[in-house]
Protein backbone atom coordinates (compact mmCIF):
# COMPACT_ATOMS: atom_id res chain seq x y z
CA UNK A 1 0.00 0.00 0.00
CA UNK A 2 2.70 2.38 0.85
CA UNK A 3 6.32 2.64 -0.29
CA UNK A 4 9.07 2.56 2.12
CA UNK A 5 10.01 6.13 1.65
CA UNK A 6 6.50 6.39 2.95
CA UNK A 7 6.49 4.09 5.59
CA UNK A 8 9.22 2.23 6.44
CA UNK A 9 9.81 -0.68 8.21
CA UNK A 10 10.82 -1.05 12.32
CA UNK A 11 15.08 -1.73 11.36
CA UNK A 12 15.07 1.51 9.37
CA UNK A 13 13.64 3.73 12.07
CA UNK A 14 15.99 1.65 14.01
CA UNK A 15 18.50 2.74 12.32
CA UNK A 16 17.86 6.61 12.56
CA UNK A 17 16.83 6.11 16.23
CA UNK A 18 20.53 4.86 16.32
CA UNK A 19 22.23 7.19 14.20
CA UNK A 20 19.93 10.21 15.55
CA UNK A 21 21.39 8.92 19.10
CA UNK A 22 24.83 9.03 18.13
CA UNK A 23 24.40 12.55 17.14
CA UNK A 24 23.17 13.31 20.07
CA UNK A 25 20.25 14.67 18.97
CA UNK A 26 17.68 12.03 20.17
CA UNK A 27 18.21 12.59 23.96
CA UNK A 28 18.36 16.19 23.35
CA UNK A 29 14.81 16.02 21.77
CA UNK A 30 13.68 13.67 24.49
CA UNK A 31 15.19 15.88 26.94
CA UNK A 32 13.34 18.98 25.68
CA UNK A 33 10.11 17.73 25.02
CA UNK A 34 9.83 15.49 28.68
CA UNK A 35 11.34 19.31 30.74
CA UNK A 36 8.30 21.03 28.75
CA UNK A 37 5.56 18.60 29.44
CA UNK A 38 6.92 17.89 33.20
CA UNK A 39 6.77 21.60 33.80
CA UNK A 40 3.11 22.62 31.53
CA UNK A 41 1.63 19.87 33.39
CA UNK A 42 2.79 20.72 36.63
CA UNK A 43 1.88 24.07 36.30
CA UNK A 44 -1.19 23.25 34.11
CA UNK A 45 -2.77 21.11 37.42
CA UNK A 46 -1.51 23.36 40.19
CA UNK A 47 -4.16 26.15 38.78
CA UNK A 48 -6.63 23.84 37.76
CA UNK A 49 -6.58 22.36 41.34
CA UNK A 50 -6.58 25.85 42.90
CA UNK A 51 -9.47 26.84 40.82
CA UNK A 52 -11.75 23.93 41.06
CA UNK A 53 -11.58 23.78 44.72
CA UNK A 54 -12.43 27.41 44.75
CA UNK A 55 -15.09 27.28 41.88
CA UNK A 56 -16.33 23.18 43.24
CA UNK A 57 -16.70 24.78 47.26
CA UNK A 58 -18.23 28.60 46.49
CA UNK A 59 -21.22 28.25 44.30
CA UNK A 60 -20.66 32.51 44.11
CA UNK A 61 -17.09 31.18 42.94
CA UNK A 62 -18.42 29.28 40.46
CA UNK A 63 -21.06 31.71 38.69
CA UNK A 64 -18.34 34.20 38.22
CA UNK A 65 -15.57 31.89 36.95
CA UNK A 66 -17.44 28.71 35.29
CA UNK A 67 -18.84 30.90 31.97
CA UNK A 68 -15.06 32.12 31.27
CA UNK A 69 -13.83 29.01 31.64
CA UNK A 70 -16.11 27.33 29.30
CA UNK A 71 -15.91 29.37 26.58
CA UNK A 72 -12.15 29.19 26.77
CA UNK A 73 -12.13 25.56 27.10
CA UNK A 74 -13.75 25.81 23.07
CA UNK A 75 -10.61 27.43 21.90
CA UNK A 76 -8.83 25.00 19.52
CA UNK A 77 -5.29 24.59 20.01
CA UNK A 78 -3.67 26.11 17.48
CA UNK A 79 -5.62 29.25 18.03
CA UNK A 80 -3.65 29.65 21.30
CA UNK A 81 0.17 28.98 19.97
CA UNK A 82 -0.19 32.44 17.63
CA UNK A 83 -1.43 34.48 20.54
CA UNK A 84 0.71 32.72 23.63
CA UNK A 85 3.67 33.77 21.25
CA UNK A 86 2.72 37.12 20.66
CA UNK A 87 2.32 37.53 24.35
CA UNK A 88 4.84 34.99 25.99
CA UNK A 89 8.14 35.95 22.74
CA UNK A 90 9.42 32.53 21.40
CA UNK A 91 11.30 31.04 24.15
CA UNK A 92 10.33 28.16 26.63
CA UNK A 93 7.33 30.37 28.35
CA UNK A 94 4.91 29.71 25.53
CA UNK A 95 5.55 26.28 24.90
CA UNK A 96 5.12 25.62 28.70
CA UNK A 97 1.89 27.60 28.55
CA UNK A 98 0.32 26.25 25.77
CA UNK A 99 1.06 22.49 27.35
CA UNK A 100 -0.44 24.05 30.98
CA UNK A 101 -3.42 25.14 28.79
CA UNK A 102 -3.73 21.47 27.19
CA UNK A 103 -2.99 19.97 31.14
CA UNK A 104 -5.62 22.07 32.77
CA UNK A 105 -8.80 21.69 31.33
CA UNK A 106 -8.97 17.75 32.35
CA UNK A 107 -7.82 18.15 35.67
CA UNK A 108 -10.19 21.36 36.60
CA UNK A 109 -13.20 20.27 34.70
CA UNK A 110 -12.76 16.34 36.83
CA UNK A 111 -11.96 18.17 39.69
CA UNK A 112 -15.16 19.83 39.85
CA UNK A 113 -17.01 17.02 38.65
CA UNK A 114 -15.79 15.10 41.91
CA UNK A 115 -16.02 17.90 44.50
CA UNK A 116 -19.69 18.66 43.22
CA UNK A 117 -20.59 15.18 43.04
CA UNK A 118 -19.12 14.27 46.98
CA UNK A 119 -21.99 12.27 48.96
CA UNK A 120 -23.70 15.13 51.16
CA UNK A 121 -24.18 11.69 53.57
CA UNK A 122 -20.49 12.26 54.05
CA UNK A 123 -20.57 16.14 54.70
CA UNK A 124 -23.15 15.92 57.42
CA UNK A 125 -21.32 13.43 59.27
CA UNK A 126 -18.38 16.11 59.62
CA UNK A 127 -21.31 18.68 59.95
CA UNK A 128 -22.01 16.87 63.22
CA UNK A 129 -18.73 17.00 64.51
CA UNK A 130 -19.32 20.85 64.06
CA UNK A 131 -15.89 20.98 62.00
CA UNK A 132 -15.39 24.40 60.30
CA UNK A 133 -16.18 24.40 56.29
CA UNK A 134 -12.66 24.72 55.39
CA UNK A 135 -12.13 21.66 57.77
CA UNK A 136 -14.70 19.78 55.57
CA UNK A 137 -13.07 20.86 52.90
CA UNK A 138 -9.50 19.40 53.33
CA UNK A 139 -10.90 16.25 55.46
CA UNK A 140 -13.90 15.15 53.36
CA UNK A 141 -14.53 16.91 50.57
CA UNK A 142 -10.88 17.20 48.96
CA UNK A 143 -10.07 13.40 49.71
CA UNK A 144 -13.46 12.17 48.40
CA UNK A 145 -12.81 13.85 45.43
CA UNK A 146 -9.22 12.14 45.12
CA UNK A 147 -10.57 10.08 42.15
CA UNK A 148 -11.94 12.28 40.00
CA UNK A 149 -9.06 14.31 40.34
CA UNK A 150 -6.36 11.49 39.29
CA UNK A 151 -8.72 10.06 36.46
CA UNK A 152 -8.67 13.95 35.46
CA UNK A 153 -4.80 14.11 36.04
CA UNK A 154 -4.28 11.35 33.32
CA UNK A 155 -6.31 12.77 30.58
CA UNK A 156 -4.57 16.19 31.64
CA UNK A 157 -1.14 14.07 30.81
CA UNK A 158 -2.19 12.65 27.88
CA UNK A 159 -3.02 16.18 26.33
CA UNK A 160 -0.14 17.17 27.58
CA UNK A 161 1.98 15.61 25.42
CA UNK A 162 -0.34 16.16 22.27
CA UNK A 163 0.02 19.77 23.37
CA UNK A 164 3.72 19.77 23.10
CA UNK A 165 4.23 18.69 19.79
CA UNK A 166 1.97 21.31 19.04
CA UNK A 167 4.15 23.63 20.72
CA UNK A 168 7.31 22.69 19.33
CA UNK A 169 6.03 23.44 15.42
CA UNK A 170 6.26 26.93 16.35
CA UNK A 171 9.80 28.18 16.39
CA UNK A 172 11.79 25.47 18.44
CA UNK A 173 15.02 23.86 17.83
CA UNK A 174 14.42 21.03 19.42
CA UNK A 175 12.24 18.30 20.84
CA UNK A 176 9.98 15.14 19.36
CA UNK A 177 7.88 17.88 17.95
CA UNK A 178 9.80 19.71 15.89
CA UNK A 179 11.73 16.89 14.74
CA UNK A 180 8.84 16.06 13.56
CA UNK A 181 8.57 19.18 11.42
CA UNK A 182 11.47 19.53 10.41
CA UNK A 183 12.32 15.66 8.85
CA UNK A 184 9.09 16.22 7.08
CA UNK A 185 10.95 19.35 5.13
CA UNK A 186 13.56 17.55 4.93
CA UNK A 187 11.74 14.49 3.97
CA UNK A 188 13.32 12.04 6.51
CA UNK A 189 10.46 10.10 7.22
CA UNK A 190 12.40 7.59 9.09
CA UNK A 191 13.01 10.57 11.60
CA UNK A 192 8.83 11.39 12.13
CA UNK A 193 8.72 8.00 13.01
CA UNK A 194 11.25 7.76 15.48
CA UNK A 195 9.95 11.26 16.92
CA UNK A 196 5.94 9.90 16.81
CA UNK A 197 7.78 6.33 18.16
CA UNK A 198 9.28 8.38 21.26
CA UNK A 199 5.83 10.68 21.84
CA UNK A 200 3.61 7.04 22.06
CA UNK A 201 6.36 5.48 24.19
CA UNK A 202 6.88 8.52 26.53
CA UNK A 203 2.91 8.91 26.67
CA UNK A 204 2.39 5.39 27.67
CA UNK A 205 5.12 6.01 30.07
CA UNK A 206 3.28 8.61 32.20
CA UNK A 207 -0.06 6.96 31.53
CA UNK A 208 1.58 4.30 33.20
CA UNK A 209 3.36 6.04 36.15
CA UNK A 210 0.19 7.71 37.00
CA UNK A 211 -1.87 4.71 37.15
CA UNK A 212 0.51 3.26 39.65
CA UNK A 213 0.72 6.15 41.79
CA UNK A 214 -3.70 6.37 41.34
CA UNK A 215 -3.21 2.68 42.66
CA UNK A 216 -1.14 3.30 45.41
CA UNK A 217 -3.10 6.33 46.95
CA UNK A 218 -6.63 4.97 46.01
CA UNK A 219 -6.41 1.60 47.55
CA UNK A 220 -9.07 2.47 50.01
CA UNK A 221 -11.50 2.44 46.69
CA UNK A 222 -14.08 -0.48 46.92
CA UNK A 223 -14.78 -1.09 42.99
CA UNK A 224 -14.36 -3.72 40.67
CA UNK A 225 -11.39 -2.42 38.42
CA UNK A 226 -9.15 0.39 40.53
CA UNK A 227 -6.27 -1.34 38.19
CA UNK A 228 -8.46 -1.37 35.12
CA UNK A 229 -10.23 1.86 34.28
CA UNK B 1 -20.55 14.18 81.94
CA UNK B 2 -23.69 13.61 80.66
CA UNK B 3 -26.54 16.81 80.03
CA UNK B 4 -29.81 16.67 79.46
CA UNK B 5 -31.82 17.64 76.61
CA UNK B 6 -35.07 19.67 76.47
CA UNK B 7 -37.27 19.58 73.67
CA UNK B 8 -40.38 22.29 73.95
CA UNK B 9 -42.94 22.89 71.43
CA UNK B 10 -40.99 21.86 68.48
CA UNK B 11 -42.27 22.18 65.01
CA UNK B 12 -41.38 21.56 62.05
CA UNK B 13 -42.42 22.23 57.89
CA UNK B 14 -41.22 21.29 54.87
CA UNK B 15 -42.86 23.46 52.85
CA UNK B 16 -46.31 24.02 53.91
CA UNK B 17 -46.64 20.68 55.08
CA UNK B 18 -46.12 20.42 58.92
CA UNK B 19 -43.66 17.29 59.93
CA UNK B 20 -43.67 18.16 63.35
CA UNK B 21 -46.30 19.87 65.40
CA UNK B 22 -44.87 20.18 68.75
CA UNK B 23 -42.79 18.39 70.45
CA UNK B 24 -42.36 18.52 73.64
CA UNK B 25 -40.32 15.73 75.95
CA UNK B 26 -37.54 16.64 78.82
CA UNK B 27 -35.06 14.12 78.67
CA UNK B 28 -32.78 13.60 82.03
CA UNK B 29 -28.66 13.06 81.69
CA UNK B 30 -27.66 9.66 81.09
CA UNK B 31 -31.33 8.52 80.44
CA UNK B 32 -31.95 6.05 77.69
CA UNK B 33 -34.92 7.03 75.43
CA UNK B 34 -36.47 5.05 72.73
CA UNK B 35 -38.41 6.60 69.70
CA UNK B 36 -40.97 4.21 68.11
CA UNK B 37 -43.75 5.54 65.49
CA UNK B 38 -44.93 5.20 62.00
CA UNK B 39 -43.07 5.54 58.67
CA UNK B 40 -42.34 9.07 57.86
CA UNK B 41 -44.06 10.51 61.04
CA UNK B 42 -41.06 12.45 61.72
CA UNK B 43 -38.46 10.33 63.84
CA UNK B 44 -35.38 11.18 62.20
CA UNK B 45 -36.11 14.79 61.34
CA UNK B 46 -36.30 15.69 65.35
CA UNK B 47 -32.78 13.92 65.26
CA UNK B 48 -31.36 15.91 62.65
CA UNK B 49 -32.64 19.42 64.42
CA UNK B 50 -31.02 18.12 67.50
CA UNK B 51 -27.76 17.61 66.23
CA UNK B 52 -28.02 21.01 64.02
CA UNK B 53 -28.01 20.05 60.83
CA UNK B 54 -31.33 21.98 60.16
CA UNK B 55 -31.54 25.14 62.39
CA UNK B 56 -35.22 26.24 60.60
CA UNK B 57 -37.83 24.70 63.27
CA UNK B 58 -39.87 26.54 66.12
CA UNK B 59 -39.87 25.92 69.78
CA UNK B 60 -37.11 25.18 71.75
CA UNK B 61 -34.00 22.33 71.52
CA UNK B 62 -31.89 22.87 74.30
CA UNK B 63 -28.89 20.71 76.05
CA UNK B 64 -28.21 21.72 79.41
CA UNK B 65 -28.85 25.51 79.27
CA UNK B 66 -27.54 25.83 75.85
CA UNK B 67 -29.88 26.59 72.59
CA UNK B 68 -29.02 24.17 69.75
CA UNK B 69 -28.93 26.47 66.59
CA UNK B 70 -26.26 24.64 64.22
CA UNK B 71 -24.07 21.83 65.45
CA UNK B 72 -22.77 21.34 68.86
CA UNK B 73 -19.54 19.21 69.98
CA UNK B 74 -21.46 18.16 73.13
CA UNK B 75 -24.29 16.22 70.61
CA UNK B 76 -23.67 13.38 68.77
CA UNK B 77 -25.10 11.44 65.93
CA UNK B 78 -25.12 7.86 64.82
CA UNK B 79 -26.77 7.61 61.26
CA UNK B 80 -29.09 4.83 59.79
CA UNK B 81 -26.29 3.63 57.74
CA UNK B 82 -22.42 3.56 58.48
CA UNK B 83 -21.51 6.61 56.58
CA UNK B 84 -17.53 5.49 57.53
CA UNK B 85 -15.13 7.89 55.25
CA UNK B 86 -13.91 5.04 52.88
CA UNK B 87 -10.27 6.61 52.74
CA UNK B 88 -9.59 6.12 56.36
CA UNK B 89 -8.94 2.91 58.14
CA UNK B 90 -10.70 1.95 61.15
CA UNK B 91 -8.61 3.72 63.68
CA UNK B 92 -8.55 6.85 61.22
CA UNK B 93 -12.31 7.14 60.94
CA UNK B 94 -12.95 6.70 64.76
CA UNK B 95 -10.25 9.39 65.52
CA UNK B 96 -12.20 11.97 63.08
CA UNK B 97 -13.52 13.82 65.32
CA UNK B 98 -11.09 14.44 67.75
CA UNK B 99 -8.46 17.38 67.93
CA UNK B 100 -5.12 16.06 68.20
CA UNK B 101 -5.60 12.92 65.94
CA UNK B 102 -2.00 12.30 65.84
CA UNK B 103 -1.39 13.15 70.03
CA UNK B 104 -0.88 9.77 71.74
CA UNK B 105 -3.86 10.38 74.04
CA UNK B 106 -5.90 9.98 70.83
CA UNK B 107 -4.53 6.60 69.73
CA UNK B 108 -5.63 5.53 73.39
CA UNK B 109 -8.94 7.15 73.12
CA UNK B 110 -9.39 5.28 69.70
CA UNK B 111 -8.04 2.48 71.49
CA UNK B 112 -10.57 2.59 74.06
CA UNK B 113 -13.29 3.36 71.97
CA UNK B 114 -12.64 0.29 69.50
CA UNK B 115 -12.83 -2.28 72.19
CA UNK B 116 -15.77 -0.41 74.02
CA UNK B 117 -17.53 -1.96 70.61
CA UNK B 118 -15.63 -5.36 70.41
CA UNK B 119 -13.41 -4.36 67.32
CA UNK B 120 -9.56 -3.97 68.85
CA UNK B 121 -7.84 -5.65 66.55
CA UNK B 122 -9.68 -3.83 63.62
CA UNK B 123 -7.70 -0.46 63.58
CA UNK B 124 -5.80 -0.70 60.76
CA UNK B 125 -8.34 -2.08 58.54
CA UNK B 126 -10.49 -0.60 55.58
CA UNK B 127 -13.88 0.28 55.60
CA UNK B 128 -14.27 -1.83 52.59
CA UNK B 129 -12.88 -4.64 54.15
CA UNK B 130 -15.72 -4.57 57.31
CA UNK B 131 -18.79 -6.00 57.18
CA UNK B 132 -22.17 -4.41 57.73
CA UNK B 133 -22.53 -4.69 61.79
CA UNK B 134 -19.00 -4.01 62.10
CA UNK B 135 -18.88 -0.90 60.01
CA UNK B 136 -22.05 0.04 62.33
CA UNK B 137 -19.73 -0.82 65.30
CA UNK B 138 -17.26 1.89 63.69
CA UNK B 139 -19.89 4.48 63.39
CA UNK B 140 -20.64 3.88 66.79
CA UNK B 141 -17.14 4.02 68.46
CA UNK B 142 -16.61 7.69 66.24
CA UNK B 143 -19.49 8.85 68.14
CA UNK B 144 -18.37 7.54 71.48
CA UNK B 145 -14.71 8.66 71.01
CA UNK B 146 -15.42 12.55 71.53
CA UNK B 147 -17.63 11.69 74.48
CA UNK B 148 -20.62 13.48 73.50
CA UNK B 149 -23.07 14.21 76.05
CA UNK B 150 -25.91 13.63 73.99
CA UNK B 151 -25.53 10.61 71.55
CA UNK B 152 -28.16 10.03 69.19
CA UNK B 153 -28.98 6.65 66.95
CA UNK B 154 -31.57 6.84 64.23
CA UNK B 155 -32.29 3.25 63.81
CA UNK B 156 -28.78 2.16 63.77
CA UNK B 157 -29.16 -1.33 63.73
CA UNK B 158 -31.80 -2.17 61.33
CA UNK B 159 -30.14 -3.11 58.06
CA UNK B 160 -28.59 -6.20 60.71
CA UNK B 161 -29.97 -9.78 61.09
CA UNK B 162 -31.45 -10.28 64.18
CA UNK B 163 -28.66 -11.75 65.82
CA UNK B 164 -25.94 -9.31 65.11
CA UNK B 165 -28.46 -6.28 66.09
CA UNK B 166 -28.86 -8.00 70.09
CA UNK B 167 -25.21 -8.32 69.93
CA UNK B 168 -24.82 -4.58 68.78
CA UNK B 169 -27.54 -4.20 71.29
CA UNK B 170 -25.38 -4.91 74.13
CA UNK B 171 -22.20 -3.31 72.68
CA UNK B 172 -24.23 -0.20 72.54
CA UNK B 173 -25.18 -0.72 76.78
CA UNK B 174 -22.06 -1.40 77.72
CA UNK B 175 -20.61 1.84 75.74
CA UNK B 176 -23.27 3.58 77.08
CA UNK B 177 -22.21 2.00 80.33
CA UNK B 178 -18.53 3.39 79.96
CA UNK B 179 -19.49 6.85 78.96
CA UNK B 180 -22.74 7.58 80.27
CA UNK B 181 -24.35 10.06 77.61
CA UNK B 182 -27.96 10.68 77.23
CA UNK B 183 -29.05 8.41 74.72
CA UNK B 184 -32.13 8.92 71.97
CA UNK B 185 -32.45 6.03 69.55
CA UNK B 186 -34.74 5.80 67.24
CA UNK B 187 -36.20 2.68 65.82
CA UNK B 188 -39.06 0.14 64.19
CA UNK B 189 -38.24 -2.90 66.35
CA UNK B 190 -40.48 -3.11 69.92
CA UNK B 191 -38.24 -5.35 71.32
CA UNK B 192 -35.10 -2.98 70.95
CA UNK B 193 -36.98 -0.32 72.10
CA UNK B 194 -37.83 -1.98 75.69
CA UNK B 195 -34.79 -3.81 76.08
CA UNK B 196 -32.64 -0.36 75.90
CA UNK B 197 -35.18 2.12 76.86
CA UNK B 198 -35.47 3.47 80.36
CA UNK B 199 -38.64 5.74 78.59
CA UNK B 200 -39.92 4.88 75.43
CA UNK B 201 -41.99 7.52 73.37
CA UNK B 202 -44.46 6.68 70.67
CA UNK B 203 -44.86 9.02 67.85
CA UNK B 204 -48.40 9.92 66.20
CA UNK B 205 -48.40 11.01 62.47
CA UNK B 206 -49.26 14.11 60.48
CA UNK B 207 -47.95 16.32 62.22
CA UNK B 208 -45.55 14.15 64.47
CA UNK B 209 -45.90 14.75 68.38
CA UNK B 210 -45.77 12.48 71.16
CA UNK B 211 -49.01 10.31 71.37
CA UNK B 212 -47.68 7.79 74.57
CA UNK B 213 -45.23 7.73 77.12
CA UNK B 214 -44.12 3.97 78.26
CA UNK B 215 -41.55 4.05 81.01
CA UNK B 216 -39.37 0.59 81.83
CA UNK B 217 -38.90 0.18 84.91
CA UNK B 218 -37.02 -2.88 85.04
CA UNK B 219 -33.42 -2.43 86.15
CA UNK B 220 -30.02 -3.10 83.99
CA UNK B 221 -28.86 -6.13 83.50
CA UNK B 222 -32.15 -6.90 81.64
CA UNK B 223 -33.00 -10.06 80.18
CA UNK B 224 -34.30 -10.26 76.91
CA UNK B 225 -36.88 -13.32 77.98
CA UNK B 226 -38.03 -10.78 80.88
CA UNK B 227 -41.82 -11.47 81.02
CA UNK B 228 -41.96 -7.96 82.16
CA UNK B 229 -40.66 -7.06 78.95
CA UNK B 230 -42.98 -8.50 76.90
CA UNK B 231 -46.09 -7.00 78.91
CA UNK B 232 -44.52 -3.97 78.03
CA UNK B 233 -43.91 -4.58 74.46
CA UNK B 234 -47.54 -5.48 74.03
CA UNK B 235 -48.86 -2.12 75.71
CA UNK B 236 -46.53 -0.41 73.05
CA UNK B 237 -47.44 -2.62 70.22
CA UNK B 238 -51.55 -1.45 71.13
CA UNK B 239 -50.08 2.28 71.80
CA UNK B 240 -48.54 2.22 68.23
CA UNK B 241 -51.61 0.73 66.78
CA UNK B 242 -54.07 2.71 68.53
CA UNK B 243 -52.31 5.41 66.64
CA UNK B 244 -52.50 3.51 63.03
CA UNK B 245 -56.25 2.64 63.24
CA UNK B 246 -57.20 6.26 64.87
CA UNK B 247 -55.12 7.90 62.40
CA UNK B 248 -57.20 5.59 59.53
CA UNK B 249 -60.43 6.51 60.84
CA UNK B 250 -59.17 10.55 60.64
N1 LIG C 1 -35.59 17.27 53.04
C1 LIG C 1 -36.93 17.07 53.04
N2 LIG C 1 -37.72 17.78 52.22
C2 LIG C 1 -39.05 17.61 52.24
N3 LIG C 1 -39.70 16.75 53.02
C3 LIG C 1 -38.98 15.99 53.86
C4 LIG C 1 -37.55 16.11 53.91
N4 LIG C 1 -37.08 15.24 54.83
C5 LIG C 1 -38.16 14.62 55.32
N5 LIG C 1 -39.30 15.05 54.74
C6 LIG C 1 -40.67 14.63 55.06
O1 LIG C 1 -40.85 14.75 56.45
C7 LIG C 1 -41.56 13.67 56.96
C8 LIG C 1 -40.81 13.05 58.11
O2 LIG C 1 -39.61 12.48 57.62
P1 LIG C 1 -38.64 11.67 58.57
O3 LIG C 1 -37.49 11.25 57.76
O4 LIG C 1 -38.36 12.47 59.78
O5 LIG C 1 -39.54 10.44 58.96
P2 LIG C 1 -39.19 9.20 59.88
O6 LIG C 1 -40.15 9.20 61.01
O7 LIG C 1 -37.75 9.19 60.20
O8 LIG C 1 -39.55 7.99 58.91
P3 LIG C 1 -38.84 6.57 58.78
O9 LIG C 1 -39.33 5.78 59.93
O10 LIG C 1 -39.38 6.04 57.49
O11 LIG C 1 -37.37 6.79 58.77
C9 LIG C 1 -41.80 12.70 55.81
O12 LIG C 1 -43.13 12.84 55.40
C10 LIG C 1 -40.88 13.18 54.73
O13 LIG C 1 -41.48 13.02 53.48
MG1 LIG D 1 -36.08 8.00 59.64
Amino acid sequence: MFEAYQLPPPPIVLDAAIGLWRRGLLQQDLLATTARVLEGFVLGSIVAIALATVTGLSARAERALEPTLQALRTVPTLAWAPLLLLWLGIDEPPKVALVAIGAFFPVYVSLVAGITGVDRKLVEVAQVFDLARGEIARRVILPAALPDLLTGMRLGATQAWLFVVVAEFFGSSRGLGFRLTDSQQSTRVDFMFVAIVALAILGKLTDTLIRVVERRVLRWRDTIGVARR
Amino acid sequence: MSRPLIIRELRKRYGDRPVLGGLDVEIAPSEIVAIVGPSGCGKSTVLRLVAGLDTRYHGEIRVGDETICGPHPAVGLVFQEPRLFPWLDVAGNVAFGLHERSSPRAADLVRAALAAVDLAPFGTALPKELSGGMAQRVALARSLVVEPQVLLLDEPFNALDAFTRMRLQDHLLAAWARYRPTLVLVTHDLDEAVYLADRVLVLGERPGRVIDVIPVATPRPRDRRDPALAALRVALLEAVHLERTTAAVA
